[in-house]
């Protein structure tokens, strides 16, 4: 039976409606190959909306609010300013979202979850407007500030007037610049509309690009008086918990607010979170002697955890995640100097652009090893660039690791080997500088990979370069990621919500970085095709998501069929926590702590 | 001795001057941004980047910003940090108690440990407790902080179960428990830095009291019937004390920075983590406060050492 | 002529107050003399030993002991010594004891050759400064103070940025890093040895044999050279057997910073480094080159010690 694009969406309607069996849908579905998590993601789309209050656990129903002392947590980066809008890093988002809530957040599955919005806009709730312009929200009422006057939709029209101002300066400006205007429609109640079709309307107010900020306070200080204001270090929200003390780049602590808006949570009285030091101290402090109850983003290697984990103190917890460490290869010239700049579009790169040489490359990474040696449980190979969310995973692509066939196709292409044991063809050696930030485990991937290459004829350099000057948007600094002065070069990256529009833009031929725009295009490789292209911009636009979908699958497929990128590692959330500790449901679409009102600790 | 005092006062501010036209220059010319982070979002636009690079001013020419800096000095306001927006002494002042506390009684323990242990060694050199003083000196020294800091969790904390290894700056506790607590947390960071610093002090204090003990006039003073210890502490020790006074003034000031690793391995919140995450971040204001602040201190201890040099060798002369 | 009245000068001054007449009359060199005194100091000539062993094993070490120093092999990670692997094995399965032979040539001659240049300089501006006195020494000091007052990270940065493309053009790029990384860790730590010999001018200047030799024509370098500055060596010797250990590791900050030697460089501060977060599961990863690194330290502080009690004409050797 053959399914066209049209009976597939009535087909889906109709389950969705409960009007059709489920699970002949899913047996068919699960049949040509599509996931679990993919089908109830899409059929989400289609259903009606159900006010989705995370059910309490069966093994913890509380009676009253509080009880639960203290909360300790230990991130390995001190926030800075408590308002999510002027953020630089992840650490403030989570310190922040303690204190402050958006109108709806992303669960593990990156389901949508209302937290100040009653439910979740749908097609079907008459949330979503079918012309895809409009989304129309209802606010929950009841809602009362930390300092005790009342949540309205005020709150949310200043919220977006704030982010999308551009003398703001807002880290979160782009989700909020494509709303044209918002329409009041009562107290508890608004009605955003967009300057075009929006498929991706799940951005504004969502997660930590979507804290709402109270209007009464932050009147005065709109756009450039934004740094001004004392509320970003003692920030007034509708959180589970208020703010008492903040000494920036160490600690915060807060209490419990007795007026949330949630009955008998949150179960901790008071939070204490600490920042500072490294990784692999920070999981010792939870694994092995217990003074704190949870540690995020543990970057160590997977040995050194688990050896810790061995003392049964805490336990390591996985999260399915969303970014992807890989390589990217360079199609420009980084040794030459061009007008000023090297890496210029104007000088391709000597022997890179020759596809064979970009495939012996990506047959030469032993991703296995690095994934089970370095990784552990916290990553796994990978042969795709977009990785998350699972209806966008592309089954179309593979990885191999022959490091034989990779020597055969340099010789195809020409390169034999030197007295060195370096390949050389025309004179010119094939030797390669390799960058990443500094990170134990990145210097290992580095040396495994090194190993490999040389083996078969490719010389080496390693480049580690300090993280804060490597991720920098510093024009003026050669050694930046976006300058790319190497041949190739490693680091991480992901979609930062469960839409791979912005992710994907990454390959565009205007986002190529140059001299001319500060170097602050987000195209490094400076790879170009005017299919990518074309493909991105229908994406862009196009309403109807399995065409979409389909669409950023294509896209992955061309990075990989054309070898721009080598994906290495699809890395996992990584945390440490206390045993007793339940409740997190950490997620890799939102913030650690999106869920810390209900957290608890077993008895 | 006070005409030169005078002077010396007189000539340190355009020194301060003009070490701070230095420091601001490295700072403006070194690669860093503080709003790096923004550059990974997809997103974020590449406009809110210039926008806030243009409202901190930071395109702005070197010498409009060391001008822009210095006045507002003059008027007693540090500048504002570009992360969090608070007052730079404000900052500051948060963590001055804990700078003073772990690092002020490192270093008293690393002289407390440093001036016997040395004077003791060169009274007897070579003998075994000179052998042991020194092996463990030595021991200590080649050892960076980064590893005795973790050596000494591994066994305090992590084995043992004595002591906390996460250094906490709001201790709730009152009266003796308070105090209970403060040394609890601070004995392993105090023991780890002050060791490190005992360790070349202690090579210090030998060598000059050898240089000492030797003389002629020592001889004569113990031929004269005077007691050992007397001799010791009122004859050689003055002596030996001018390259010991040198090192000392040259550290003290580093106090104040900090041991940057071990309040790093620690998380002790001193002057050193800001000093070390502003630059990191390229938090401009923050940076030339502190550092600003080390090169006031560092000028007055050279000029406290070189008036004690005149107290202790009353041959030295300034003219 | 004047070789002999320097002869005699020399004599005169290695005889100490109450020594023979004996020695008086021999006229012997003072770099013989000094050599002489030197071998008599056991603990000296043990430490010059081992510190010959330590460099002509780096130097000649992997010629001789052939594993690689980059193989890596994950059946064998963090093993303890074996007769394979002497030394054991690293998280990657590399093995130790070619990497510290490999990486101690990178390490020691950082060592030596940045305090050198520190040793140097600070010598240079510290006898300068205390000899002339005046304007020159407050000039010098104040120089002193400003670049004890800078931050030395962001300085770091700066000079590497600006200058290592640059290095890596002129030289090789291995030895154009060595380069800039012991000009970069020498040039900012030749403060202390400048206060030191400072200090130690200022009071020696005021001592009856400079007056002695004022008297006699002494021109001032030779002055300063010849009769002030052995004697005020004393703690620059100190400060030079601390600064080699001090610049072994500082080399390994400016590694994990990204700024030194490339990642996989196993230089012995960076294998600390590498090994700190198995401390308390392969302790052998750690305790060889914070071994290696003792003994450099060790050994130079007894070379030091030597020298120091050759130097000094009063001691009886």
């Amino acid at each position: 039976m053959s399914l066209d694009e049209v009976a597939l969406q009535e087909w889906m309607h109709r389950v969705a409606h409960g009007m059709a069996d489920r699970r002949a849908f899913l047996r068919y579905m699960t049949g040509l190959g599509l996931s679990g998590p993919f089908l109830s993601n899409l059929l989400a789309t289609y259903a009606p909306a159900q006010a989705q209050t995370p059910q309490p656990r069966a093994d913890f129903a509380p009676t009253k609010r509080g009880g639960g002392g203290k909360l300790r947590l230990l991130w390995w980066q001190a926030p800075t300013i408590l308002n999510a809008h002027l953020a630089s890093g992840g650490k403030d988002l989570d310190a922040s979202r303690v204190v402050c809530e958006p109108l709806a957040a992303f669960d593990p599955d990156a389901n949508f979850v209302p937290i100040l919005a009653t439910d979740i806009p749908s097609l079907d709730n008459g949330g979503l407007a079918q012309d895809g312009r409009s989304v129309t929200w209802r606010l929950k009422k009841d809602v009362v500030w930390h300092d005790g006057k009342p949540f309205t939709a005020d709150d949310v029209i200043f919220t977006w007037e704030f982010a999308a101002d551009p003398a703001t300066g807002a880290t979160t400006t782009g989700s909020y610049a494509d709303i044209d205007h918002i329409d009041k429609l009562d107290e508890h109640a608004v009605k955003v509309v967009f300057k075009e079709p929006t498929p991706f309307w799940y951005d504004a107010f969502f997660g930590h690009r979507g804290h709402i900020l109270p209007q009464h306070l932050f009147a005065q200080y709109k756009g450039q008086e934004a740094r001004n204001a004392p509320y970003n270090l003692k920030p007034v929200g509708t959180g589970p918990y208020k703010i008492v003390e903040f000494k920036p780049g160490d600690v915060a602590l807060y209490e419990i607010n007795p007026q949330y808006h949630v009955p008998n949570r949150p179960f901790f009285d008071t939070v204490e979170l600490k920042g500072g030091g490294d990784a692999a101290s920070a999981a010792r402090a939870v694994l092995q002697t217990g003074e704190f109850d949870f540690a995020w983003n543990m970057q160590v290697e997977h040995q050194v955890l688990s050896g810790l984990e061995r003392g049964g103190k805490g336990k390591v917890l996985i999260t399915s995640g969303a970014s992807i460490e890989h390589i990217q290869v360079n199609f420009t010239d980084p040794w030459t100097e061009v007008d000023g700049e090297r890496s210029s579009l104007k000088k391709p790169h000597p022997f890179q652009t020759d596809p064979l040489i970009r495939q012996a490359y990506a047959l030469a990474v032993d991703r296995r090893t690095v994934a089970e040696q370095l990784y552990g449980t916290g990553g796994q190979p990978s042969s795709n660039f977009l990785v998350a969310p699972p209806r966008f995973v592309s089954s179309n692509t593979t990885w191999e690791f022959d490091p034989k066939k990779s020597a055969a196709l340099l010789d195809q292409a020409g390169w034999k080997r030197g007295s060195d044991g370096v390949r050389v063809k025309d004179g010119q050696r094939l030797k390669l500088v390799y960058q990443t930030s500094v990170n134990p485990i990145r210097q290992k991937t580095q040396a495994i990979v090194k190993k490999v290459f040389e083996d078969i004829g490719i010389a080496v350099e390693l480049k580690a370069v300090n993280a804060g000057v490597y991720f920098s948007s510093d024009p003026g600094n050669p050694d930046t990621y976006s300058h790319f002065y190497t041949d190739i070069q490693m680091y991480n990256t992901g979609p930062g919500s469960p839409d791979p529009q912005a992710h994907m833009d990454r390959f565009t031929s205007w986002q190529i970085a140059q001299k001319a725009n500060n170097w602050s295009g987000r195209n490094i490789p400076r790879w170009s095709h005017p299919e990518y292209d074309r493909l991105w911009k229908q994406a862009a636009t196009e309403l109807d998501a399995v065409k979409r979908t389909a669409l950023y699958i294509a896209m992955n497929d061309m990075l990989i069929t054309h070898n721009v990128v080598v994906p290495v590692t699809w890395r996992h959330v990584v945390s440490a926590t206390s045993t007793k500790l339940r409740g997190m449901d950490v997620t890799a679409w939102d913030s650690n702590l999106w869920h810390l009102a209900y957290w608890y600790r077993a008895a | 001795m006070s005409r030169y005092l005078l002077r010396r006062l007189l000539i340190s501010v355009p020194v301060l001057l003009g070490i701070s036209v230095v420091l601001f220059s490295i700072l403006a010319l070194a690669p860093g941004d503080p709003f790096g982070e923004l550059a990974l979002n997809p997103n974020i636009p590449p406009e809110v980047r210039f926008t806030l690079r243009k409202q901190f001013g930071l395109d702005d020419p070197l010498v409009v910003r060391y001008g822009r800096w210095l006045a507002a000095m003059l008027h007693g306001d540090w500048g504002y940090s570009f992360v969090s927006r608070l007052p730079v002494q404000q900052l500051i002042l948060q963590r001055l108690p804990t700078t003073l506390f772990v690092l002020g009684s490192a270093y008293v323990l690393a002289l407390l440990i440093a001036l016997p242990v040395g004077m003791l060694s060169a009274m007897k050199p070579y003998s075994f407790f000179d052998q042991v003083a020194t092996t463990f000196a030595f021991v200590g020294y080649s050892l960076p902080t980064f590893f005795t800091g973790l050596l000494f969790i591994l066994v305090f904390s992590i084995y043992l179960g004595w002591l906390p290894f996460i250094y906490s700056s709001t201790i709730e506790a009152r009266g003796f428990a308070w105090v209970i607590e403060h040394l609890r947390q601070g004995a392993m960071p105090i023991t780890v830095l002050g060791l490190f610093e005992a360790a070349s002090l202690t090579r210090f204090v030998r060598s000059a009291m050898l240089e000492v003990i030797h003389q002629d006039y020592i001889t004569t003073a113990r031929a004269k019937g005077l007691t050992e210890s007397l001799t010791i502490l009122k004859h050689a020790l003055r002596n030996a004390l001018i390259p010991v006074v040198t090192i000392v003034a040259l550290q003290i000031p580093t106090i104040f920075t900090g041991a940057v690793i071990t309040e790093q391995i620690f998380r002790v919140p001193g002057i050193g983590s800001l000093l070390i995450a502003a630059i990191e971040s390229t938090d401009t204001p923050v940076v030339m406060a502190i550092t600003f602040v080390y090169a006031a201190l560092v000028i007055l201890f050279n000029l406290l050492a070189d008036l004690i040099y005149g107290l202790l060798d009353p041959r030295i002369t300034y003219s | 002529m004047r070789e002999q009245s320097d002869k005699a000068m020399t004599a005169v001054k290695a005889a100490p107050y109450g020594a023979t007449g004996l020695a008086a009359a021999r006229s012997q060199s003072l770099w013989r003399n000094f050599w002489r005194r030197f071998c008599r100091h056991r603990l000296a000539l043990l430490g010059m030993t081992v510190l010959m062993v330590l460099t002509l094993s780096t130097l000649f070490g992997p010629l001789v002991y052939h594993q690689r120093i980059n193989d890596i092999d994950f059946a064998v990670s963090l093993q303890g010594p074996s007769l394979v692997h002497p030394l054991g094995t690293d998280d990657l399965g590399q093995d130790l004891l070619a990497r510290i032979l490999y990486g101690g040539r990178v390490s020691m001659a950082v060592g030596l050759v940045a305090m050198l240049i520190a040793i140097l300089i600070g010598t240079a501006i510290g006898a300068t400064a205390g000899y002339c006195g005046g304007w020159v020494d407050h000039v010098l000091m104040r120089l002193t103070d400003l670049f004890i007052a800078l931050p030395q990270l962001p300085l770091l940065l700066l000079v590497v940025y600006l200058f290592r493309d640059t290095m890596r053009r002129l030289f090789n790029p291995e030895l154009g890093i060595f380069l800039l990384i012991v000009l970069v860790i020498g040039g900012l730590r030749w403060m202390q040895p400048a206060r030191l010999v400072r200090a130690a001018f200022l009071s020696l200047k005021e001592q009856e044999f400079v007056e002695a030799a004022v008297a006699l024509g002494t021109p001032p370098l030779r002055m300063v050279l010849r009769h002030i500055l052995p004697n005020a060596l004393s703690p620059v010797i100190v400060a030079a057997s601390l600064g080699v250990g001090s610049a072994i590791l500082a080399e390994s900050s400016l590694s994990f910073l990204g700024l030194g030697f490339p990642p996989d460089m196993p230089t012995w501060g960076r294998l600390l480094f590498d090994a700190k977060d198995h401390l308390d599961s392969a302790p052998h990863w750690a305790l060889s080159p914070g071994t290696m690194i003792f003994l450099v330290v060790l050994s130079i502080n007894y070379v030091g010690d030597g020298l120091r009690d050759a130097l000094d004409a009063r001691k009886v050797l």
